[in-house]
């Protein structure tokens, strides 16, 4: 498909038929790994963190244009999801910088973060199981007087409220069709379902930038197009979205600008295809030698990068993230 | 008759009571939060210990030790949240039992004066007692006396009050909160929620509650005594709370007053065939063997829906 079709934001009125400024304006950058974007929501600057010998992330400069659909991809173990917890302070990195808007968000908390307006989900889909979708929905939603202890107890404080963000919770599980699904428990829902509510419930907390980890997996096929077309929707009201994906086809479809990683470095960006045919690439997502058979020596390799992940998330929940 | 009379006479009495604290704490913990708090007991010690001392080695109003004792649990669940609430839950479980353990072992070793070791504190239920309203009477009413008829007034009255207010906060957006952390703390922190902060209030709630139970006891025994606050003390009421299912406002009350029922029915029930010691050891071997049976038949308790435990399998 064409990429332009995708690219028609219900009655925006831009300039080049149906392509939103930020994204146009990506057309006219260069393409090599950290090119600096016009209008950057989130910069990160030599951002660097190691699980004991493993270098996972070591980013000289990475910026995403404010408005685009921005991929971040990369063969296993390229560093992708610490960067994206680096990024949303789930995770400390031993050094660089990182700005949301222009704010600095050194030392501040992952709560915090999202509070700021960058929302990530997870790669593992965390919906909260023993509580209804809807309550799922309502959680996310900020700044609620009825969260105090004290304010707690008496529901004339909070009701209002309460009602508004419930009518909110309820259009967006409309627009995700979950609707019919709103007093069932979040683990009764299928796998594509719960990415579907937890993409839904990162829009209550009212994201400038949304961060989706790897929001294919585990998908089938028909719940695929309307995920690609929520994305979509995501860029078309405004918001910024970043990705983390493996799902070439969902890459290639809708987004603006891609990231590639490889061994914990950027070794290319820029728009899909160009990307996507450039040798580097090809070499590092595929391996130089895509069409031989995995050797033992790769299996190895694969499994000691594996554990470095699982050692890294299981630092990552020992970690105070508060 | 006794078979009948004596558990009923256990199910409300003060012992029961300060289990039903320490349970309803202990479900604010586990059952809404998903904190394993393996000291209650703690908070129980700490607050009958700080009523007790205020009042016989300081002469401190009643009321006013009551707020000392809940300032001291409140004390207590920052001590051991501050360190180890950023960190994963079995931290938490452990440095809970070892403050407990602690506690318990400050208490019967140190400042002699005011602790009085193994002999306890006694002699600071006067200010309690003058408050109490009911008629003088020598004997027996509904097989209590007046000074436990007192007690159990106040208690069962705090109970319904705790019940009351934990049903509120658990219908409020505090207590779905508390419920998202205990499904998924990372994923309410992606939401925008400290963490931290809500794990430490809970805590502190669920360990003040528990001491009243402290407190409950105390006035109860007239007396606090360092073996009251063995870490079995905690386990008796997290089994109390899983009898009657978690994350239910009623089952900590349910669960307590059958287990002390059941508990006190085998006791007299054994009573002519064994002896005193040899019912003990019994009765605490057919508590293990109800617990198996239920976490077998009825793994969700008695108040719990098993749609929910099946939730955890997927």
């Amino acid at each position: 498909m064409p990429a332009d079709v995708h690219n028609s934001p219900a009655g925006s009125p831009a300039d080049s038929p149906g392509v939103p400024a930020a994204v146009a304006a990506l057309a006219a950058l260069e393409t090599e790994p950290g090119v600096a974007k016009p209008d950057p929501i989130l910069v990160a600057d030599k951002v660097s963190r190691t699980f004991g010998g493993l270098v996972a992330v070591d980013v000289d400069h990475f910026e995403v244009q404010r408005g685009t659909i921005t991929a971040l991809i990369g063969p296993n173990g390229a560093g992708k999801t610490t960067f994206f917890n680096l990024l949303t302070g789930f995770d400390r990195a031993d050094s660089g910088t990182r700005t949301f808007n222009g704010r600095s968000l050194k030392r501040i908390s992952a709560a915090k973060v999202a509070r700021m307006g960058m929302v990530r989900t997870f790669q593992l889909t965390k919906v909260l199981s023993k509580l209804t979708v809807l309550e799922n929905m309502r959680l996310g939603a900020p700044k609620q007087s009825g969260e105090r202890f004290w304010v707690g107890p008496f529901r004339f404080l909070w009701d209002g409220q309460e009602k508004e963000n419930t009518e909110r919770a309820r259009e967006l599980l409309a627009r995700f069709k979950l609707d019919a699904k709103e007093s069932d428990f979040a683990g009764e829902l299928s796998g594509g379902q719960r990415k579907l509510l937890e993409m839904a419930r990162s829009l209550m907390v009212e994201p400038e930038l949304v961060m989706l980890d790897e929001p294919m997996a585990g998908v089938n096929p028909a719940l695929k197009q309307s995920l690609l077309d929520h994305v979509r929707s995501l860029r078309d009201e405004g918001r910024t979205v970043l990705f983390v994906e493996h799902d070439m086809d969902m890459v290639r479809d809708i987004s603006d600008w891609v990231v590639v990683m490889a061994q914990g470095r950027i070794i290319a960006e820029g728009p899909p295809d160009t990307v996507m045919a450039d040798r580097r690439v090809i070499d590092a997502y595929l391996g130089a030698h895509h069409d031989t058979d995995i050797t033992e020596l790769d299996e190895e390799t694969i499994a000691s990068e594996a554990e470095a992940e699982i050692a890294a998330e299981r630092l990552d929940e020992g970690r105070e993230q508060a | 008759m006794d078979l009948l009379t004596t558990p009923l006479h256990d199910m409300f009495g003060p012992v029961t009571l300060s289990y039903v604290f320490l349970a309803m704490g202990l479900n604010i913990h586990y059952g809404y939060t998903g904190l394993l708090n393996f000291g209650q007991a703690a908070f129980a010690a700490v607050g009958a210990y700080t009523l007790a001392v205020s009042v016989a080695s300081f002469d401190i109003p009643f009321v006013l030790a009551i707020l000392l004792g809940v300032l001291a649990a409140v004390l207590l669940g920052l001590l051991m949240g501050i360190p180890t609430l950023r960190l994963r839950a079995d931290y938490l479980a452990i440095v809970t039992i070892a403050v407990a353990e602690s506690c318990r072992l400050i208490f019967s070793t140190q400042w002699k004066s005011h602790f009085h070791a193994r002999d306890g504190v006694r002699g600071f239920v006067g200010g309690f007692r003058d408050l109490n309203p009911l008629p003088d009477y020598e004997g027996r009413v509904l097989s209590y006396n007046r000074n436990d008829l007192w007690v159990m007034i106040v208690g069962w009255a705090l109970v319904a009050l705790v019940c009351l207010l934990v049903w509120l906060l658990m219908r409020s957006p505090w207590g779905r909160v508390l419920k998202g952390i205990r499904e998924d703390e990372n994923a309410v922190r992606s939401l925008g929620k400290n963490v931290y902060s809500y794990k430490m209030q809970a805590l502190v709630f669920g360990g003040v509650i528990g001491a009243f139970g402290g407190f409950i006891g105390a006035l109860g025994n007239a007396s606090v005594v360092p073996d009251d606050y063995n870490t079995d003390v905690t386990f008796v009421a997290l089994t109390m709370l899983i009898l009657g299912g978690a994350a239910r406002v009623m089952s900590p009350v349910v669960g307590a007053m059958l287990f002390w029922g059941l508990f006190s029915f085998m006791g007299v029930l054994l009573d002519d065939v064994m002896s005193s010691n040899q019912i003990t050891m019994i009765r605490w071997i057919l508590v293990g063997v109800a617990l198996m049976l239920l976490m077998i038949f009825r793994p969700q308790g008695i108040f719990g829906d098993k749609k929910e435990l099946a939730l955890d399998a997927r």
